[in-house]
């Protein structure tokens, strides 16, 4: 069980989900804190959940206002650094590339590739979580290899 | 984790519209064992510093906030409080972090921020904090060089007036080989500087007034009149620009209050009882001590904003000895008599040890040779007769005498006893030298801070080179048990939560003995 867990976060490292961002938190993990980085985690994906929607709404008013669209991403991608989620932050940095450029469909493809990473990840570290709930607070804490 | 220095209970003030962020900061800087307050929003930020005008040491804040704009948040900081702010973004951008600088940001951190990183924002406080001692203190002119030294035995020629020997000028003085004992630091032999005890003060602050305008007055026609043999031209100029940014400063309508002075007087120097009961008595001893200015060396490498101006108000402002001091007031050396020790506030009121606060008066006072500010007080009953002085200076209003001027910044760093058992802070201060790296690390050195690991901790920069820990006294003879930021500014924030045991990462305090063998060699500053 507990091989699993680590070999699950190993592959999430190795697939390029997560960066040394989420390795940091798990350094701060603690017997005070022994559930951080589940709990920032889930609080970054509330937050996020809320900056995308921001964001689709923004697209599909037509209206591209690509400084809004800018700023909102600017947000998320500062939120995907926290845990970091790598994939998610390479996402963010190509749509503001596209806004930057003014290019609507560029911005609207990157976007959903964001958004399916951004659940992607959600998903696996949800599995993480579990698996490393049940298998004991130790072997969330070790590093991968 | 890594290890390192960090003082313990700065109060870091983050602000972050990103919950998540907020949230990994507010660990992250716990760990740091900072003390640490998170706000979501730029307006309820700046609404709980000014609540608190002294509640903050340090504020973090994103660049991007919806509500305000980060900049905004700097500026205000800034210019309201004075406090050092560090502002973050995952947008490295050179534009914008050229934009924070200019705004007077003291770091630009990128996200995602490191713990390495949090460790040494104190570093920003204590730069700040040491400049606007060395903006506001004028006179002294401690520019690098371990100007003054006090000891027991030599106290009398940071005191008087007629102290002239150290002011022979660009004598080459090794205050480490004279002092200190093996432990000194040889690199860095320091050079004797004009030491402006208040009768040379006088006798500029006369000539000037000779001469009329002082803008008019020119260095070398001051000198002239002065006529004083030792002093050179580039003693009195620069002494003149600190003059004039002083007189500056007193008029930007910073209300002239009497100034309390913090000096101590003791009249019978008191070195020697002072220094010895000090760190004889246990728990709770403070200690003040003049930093000279040089102390405040570290300019070149705080931020931009002119401190000075702003900050460093008045040191007339809040002049006055709380009994209890929890904050710092500015102490102004009355005209005193040229004794030794010059109480630069004695703030201290003897902590209780287990007070988890106790104040860090930094205190801008400037260094009086003569009034070496230092005040050693180990006792309760030395401290309440510290306390017992007044401070009321005779000179309120807008008259700028040379008492006024002269004031002795003291840093006086309330000591707290911490589990150890001495009560001895081991806070020395000690005196720069003259280049700027130097005087930080000195400062610091003087700060007989405590490495939780090592006294060299990776996360430091290397130019706080903290190799004195206990065990090494580079800083040995140094009698500074005390040493307290005090910030003479009622606008600026203090150290002042900052009490010792604070600056240590760990508890374990240096061996009474250690204490007791710097005691004795009086106040050492390198």
């Amino acid at each position: 069980m507990q091989r699993q867990v680590a070999l699950i976060k190993q592959s999430l490292f190795d697939q390029g989900y997560l960066d040394d961002q989420f390795m940091e938190l798990e350094e701060l993990q603690d017997d005070a804190n022994p559930n951080f980085v589940e709990e920032v985690a889930t609080l970054y994906f509330k937050d996020s959940a809320r900056l995308i929607n921001n964001i689709d709404q923004a697209l599909e008013r037509g209206s591209f206002d690509f400084n809004r669209l800018d700023s909102y991403m600017h947000q998320f991608k500062g939120s995907s650094t926290s845990i970091g989620a790598s994939k998610v932050k390479t996402e963010c940095t190509m749509f503001r590339e596209y806004c930057r450029a003014g290019n609507t469909e560029g911005c609207l493809r990157t976007f959903q590739q964001l958004k399916k990473e951004h659940a992607t990840l959600r998903k696996k570290l949800e599995h993480y979580f579990q698996l490393a709930r049940q298998a004991g607070p130790k072997e969330t804490a070790r590093r991968p290899k | 984790m890594e290890k390192g220095f960090t003082p313990v209970g700065l109060r870091v003030l983050v602000v972050d519209d990103d919950p998540t962020w907020l949230k990994i900061l507010e660990k992250m800087l716990k760990k740091c064992s900072y003390e640490v307050t998170t706000c979501g929003l730029a307006r309820e930020a700046l609404r709980l510093l000014r609540e608190r005008k002294d509640g903050y040491d340090i504020v973090i804040s994103d660049v991007n906030m919806p509500d305000m704009d980060g900049f905004k948040l700097l500026e205000h900081v800034g210019l309201e409080l004075d406090l050092p702010v560090i502002m973050m973004s995952v947008d490295g951008e050179t534009s914008r972090v050229m934009k924070g600088v200019q705004h007077g940001a003291c770091d630009y951190l990128l996200k995602p921020i490191r713990m390495k990183e949090l460790k040494i924002i104190w570093q920003h406080v204590l730069r700040k904090k040491l400049q606007e001692v060395k903006d506001i203190e004028g006179s002294c002119c401690y520019e690098g060089g371990a100007d003054w030294i006090i000891r027991n035995d030599e106290a009398h020629f940071l005191g008087g007036g007629e102290d002239v020997s150290f002011g022979k000028r660009r004598k080459d003085f090794d205050f480490e080989k004279k002092l200190l004992q093996d432990e000194s630091d040889p690199s860095s032999s320091k050079k004797a500087r004009v030491v402006w005890s208040f009768e040379l003060h006088q006798k500029f602050v006369n000539a000037v007034n000779q001469i009329g305008c002082d803008h008019k007055a020119g260095p070398k026609k001051i000198l002239d009149l002065m006529n004083v043999p030792w002093l050179t031209r580039e003693n009195v100029a620069s002494h003149l620009q600190k003059y004039r940014l002083y007189l500056s400063r007193l008029e930007k309508g910073k209300e002239l209050k009497c100034y309390s002075g913090g000096a101590k007087n003791i009249d019978s120097p008191p070195k020697d009882a002072d220094l010895n009961s000090g760190h004889q008595s246990p728990g709770k001893s403070s200690y003040a001590f003049s930093v000279g200015s040089s102390l405040l060396h570290k300019a070149t490498e705080t931020d931009p904003k002119p401190l000075a101006s702003a900050s460093v108000s008045d040191p007339n402002s809040d002049v006055h000895m709380p009994p209890k001091a929890k904050k710092t007031r500015i102490g102004f050396d009355p005209p005193l008599s040229s004794t030794a020790f010059d109480s630069l506030l004695p703030w201290n009121d003897v902590p209780d040890p287990l007070e988890s606060k106790p104040p860090i008066l930094y205190e801008n006072n400037f260094l009086q040779p003569s009034q070496s500010s230092y005040v050693s007080n180990s006792a309760p009953s030395l401290m309440e007769e510290e306390m017992k002085l007044s401070y009321e200076t005779p000179a309120g209003g807008t008259c700028v005498n040379a008492d006024e001027f002269l004031k002795s910044p003291t840093v006086t760093l309330q000591d707290l006893d911490l589990s150890a058992p001495s009560a001895i802070s081991c806070m020395k201060l000690q005196e720069f030298s003259s280049n700027v790296t130097n005087s930080t690390e000195s400062i610091l050195r003087s700060l007989s801070w405590e490495f939780p690991e090592s006294h060299h901790s990776g996360s430091l920069d290397t130019d706080l080179d903290f190799s004195w820990l206990q065990g090494e006294h580079f800083l040995a003879n140094t009698g500074l048990q005390n040493f307290q930021f005090q910030d003479y500014s009622s606008s600026t924030s203090l150290l002042s939560e900052l009490p010792p045991h604070l600056w240590f990462g760990n508890e374990r305090l240096p061996d009474p003995d250690e204490y007791s063998l710097l005691v004795d060699q009086g106040l050492f500053i390198s």
